[in-house]
């Protein structure tokens, strides 16, 4: 392609400078949470003497270790429960072809365009007379079940892609069912089970609705129920809140900085097959 | 656990396969077999989602304080969210909002999808799109608190308004009743644009470059190519972008939440904030519900078109 110099350079002029917008509010609220607890700094400011105590002391009232032990806990629960029950749906409706299949496929990507707001009223209803209201098993319930459309839909567009031969072949060989699940196709899912758990972990992680309405106590919340929490607690100290927030975001920044490519390659793939 | 039932249930035949029963025999007990696979998504899926879906349909004609007995009300709630200004103003500003969270990141994605492909392929198009996607990988919390701050009046937008000559026209955007929703829209920009982007180049990249050299041996500029040949290739991706983007700005409900709670008055109320603020502040289930069903009705409405449109081929 031939590209005039001058279209070169403007180009990249256009991009550094978007890619400065981007990320200048983390900037913004980096240098806000180090002035002084309880003042109202400027918007861009590097402070006289920098408050890096703030971060300590957000660690502390925010009960940072609880929180990211609760919402450790709440992805190990999720995610692994989604994965293995997903594969299954996915293998016996796109490999196996069940009677009804269609159907059932049908009925999953009902749910694959469901707002979340359109049905938490009810599911907390149905929280409270089962008991699970304000523990971590009512976000965990809820979210694997909100899920599945997607990760049904992911698994199976997996499967019907494989070849019937090695089914075949490994049924000539005398391999049960559970078998033929566990043992072939399972390794063979490896990179889209990869990408999807990626994924939910992900949405996890940054769900924020079902863990404000189901969960009272932050301590028992994903991390970004945590965040709206913490908010509630401090909007009126600012350096403080963005102290806060950064100490929250830094576990996703960081863990989108090593698997950068993995994540982006999996959120497309995602939005794509979805 | 899930695993321990499904092995022990699965051990029988497994065993019973050294008989080497006829194919056509297998084949139907796999099917039967099959449905145990389904059976834990299916089951939990149900409880969870489906059932929940019926109940929010059956909420919507009754009037319940989610304690006390329920009255039957046929469509009465239906007729209020239509009527009442504050409930039906919630789609209106749900539609404000597509415009900001779809149709200026599509748009602008494009645009710099192109910039992208044409003048930076190489290491500072892979450093833009990863800065470029990092807001949609954080908690769109997080992206309420961040920008809560910065649109405030003491925050960087005002501040940077100042430093170019724009003193006058500093305000509390967020708090403003003409700015609210617009800069709540500027939010989702800032987190859509990059997924756009990144979305769009993928699909760029896949284009034949044989189709411009042909455009241009047709005397084809760099408007025309880009509106004659690129737009109508990467239909499918604009599709997705679409989709995923009005999803979100229909169903938003996180950033509002965090940034303004619906305010100023009513003005960046949401249908999700609206739900939330009718079910768990006003004890008002069956108008909340009906609401709910309006918004799920919504969001279909909207997306099949588009899916539809995408799909079709060129």
């Amino acid at each position: 392609m031939q590209i005039a110099r001058g279209e070169r350079w403007a180009g990249r002029v256009f991009l550094v400078a978007l890619m400065g917008l981007t990320v200048l509010p983390f900037i913004s609220i980096f240098t806000t949470a180090l002035h002084p607890s309880g003042t109202v700094p400027r918007g861009l400011v590097w402070p006289a003497e920098p408050q890096w105590g703030n971060f300590v002391t957000a660690y502390r009232v925010a009960e940072m270790h609880a929180l990211l032990l609760s919402s450790t806990l709440i992805v190990l629960a999720v995610v692994p429960v989604s994965l293995v029950i997903a594969t299954m749906a996915g293998f016996a409706i796109g490999l196996l072809r069940i009677p009804g299949a269609r159907v059932l496929l049908a009925l999953f990507v009902l749910g694959l365009t469901l707002p979340f707001p359109g049905v938490i009223v009810p599911i907390y209803i149905l929280e409270r007379a089962l008991g699970i209201y304000n523990t971590r098993l009512a976000i965990v319930l809820p979210l694997i079940a909100l899920f599945m459309p997607f990760a049904v839909f992911w698994m199976r567009a997996h499967f019907i892609s494989m070849p019937a031969e090695i089914s075949d072949a490994a049924r000539v060989d005398g391999a049960s069912l559970w078998d033929l699940f566990w043992r072939i196709h399972v390794p063979l899912a490896r990179a889209p089970l990869a990408s999807l758990a990626i994924l939910l972990s992900i949405w996890t992680w940054n769900q924020f609705l079902l863990a404000l309405v189901l969960v009272e106590d932050p301590t028992r919340r994903t991390m970004a129920g945590a965040l709206g929490a913490f908010q509630g607690q401090y909007a009126t100290d600012v350096p403080l809140l963005c102290a806060g927030t950064l100490l929250i975001l830094t576990p996703t920044l960081i863990l989108f900085v090593l698997f950068q490519r993995q994540i982006i390659t999996a959120l497309l793939q995602g939005a794509v097959k979805g | 656990m899930v695993t321990d039932v499904m092995t022990s249930e699965h051990s029988p035949p497994a065993r019973g396969a050294t008989r080497r029963p006829t194919r056509t025999y297998r084949v139907r007990r796999e099917q039967v077999a099959g449905w145990l696979f389904v059976l834990p998504a299916l089951l939990i899926y149900a409880v969870f989602v489906l059932v929940p879906l019926l109940l929010t349909v059956g909420y919507s004609f009754v009037r319940w304080n989610g304690i006390g007995p329920m009255t039957w009300v046929g469509l009465k709630n239906y007729q209020t969210v239509l009527e009442v200004p504050d409930l039906i103003g919630t789609v209106f500003n749900a539609f404000w909002l597509v415009v900001w969270f779809s149709a200026i990141p599509v748009a602008l994605g494009l645009i710099v999808a192109q910039v992208i492909h044409r003048v930076a392929m190489g290491p500072l198009g892979a450093v833009a799109r990863t800065v470029l996607f990092l807001p949609q990988v954080i908690p769109l919390v997080a992206a309420g608190i961040i920008w809560g701050w910065l649109l405030s009046l003491t925050g960087l937008v005002n501040e940077l308004l100042r430093a170019i000559g724009l003193g006058p026209f500093t305000r509390a955007w967020l708090g403003d009743f003409d700015t609210a929703l617009s800069a709540v829209g500027i939010i989702g920009v800032w987190v859509l644009l990059g997924f756009c982007t990144v979305l769009l180049l993928t699909g760029m990249s896949k284009i034949d470059e044989a189709l411009y050299e042909s455009a241009r041996i047709d005397g084809a500029g760099w408007l025309s190519e880009f509106v004659a040949v690129t737009v109508p290739l990467l239909r499918y991706e604009i599709g997705v972008c679409l989709t995923v983007t009005m999803i979100a700005a229909l169903a938003a409900f996180d950033i509002v939440y965090v940034a303004t709670g619906g305010g100023p008055g009513n003005a960046t109320a949401v249908p999700g904030i609206q739900i939330y603020v009718l079910a768990f502040s006003q004890r008002q289930i069956g108008l909340a519900s009906a609401l709910a069903v309006l918004l799920m009705a919504l969001v279909i409405v909207v997306i099949l078109p588009v899916q539809r449109l995408s799909r079709e081929n060129p």
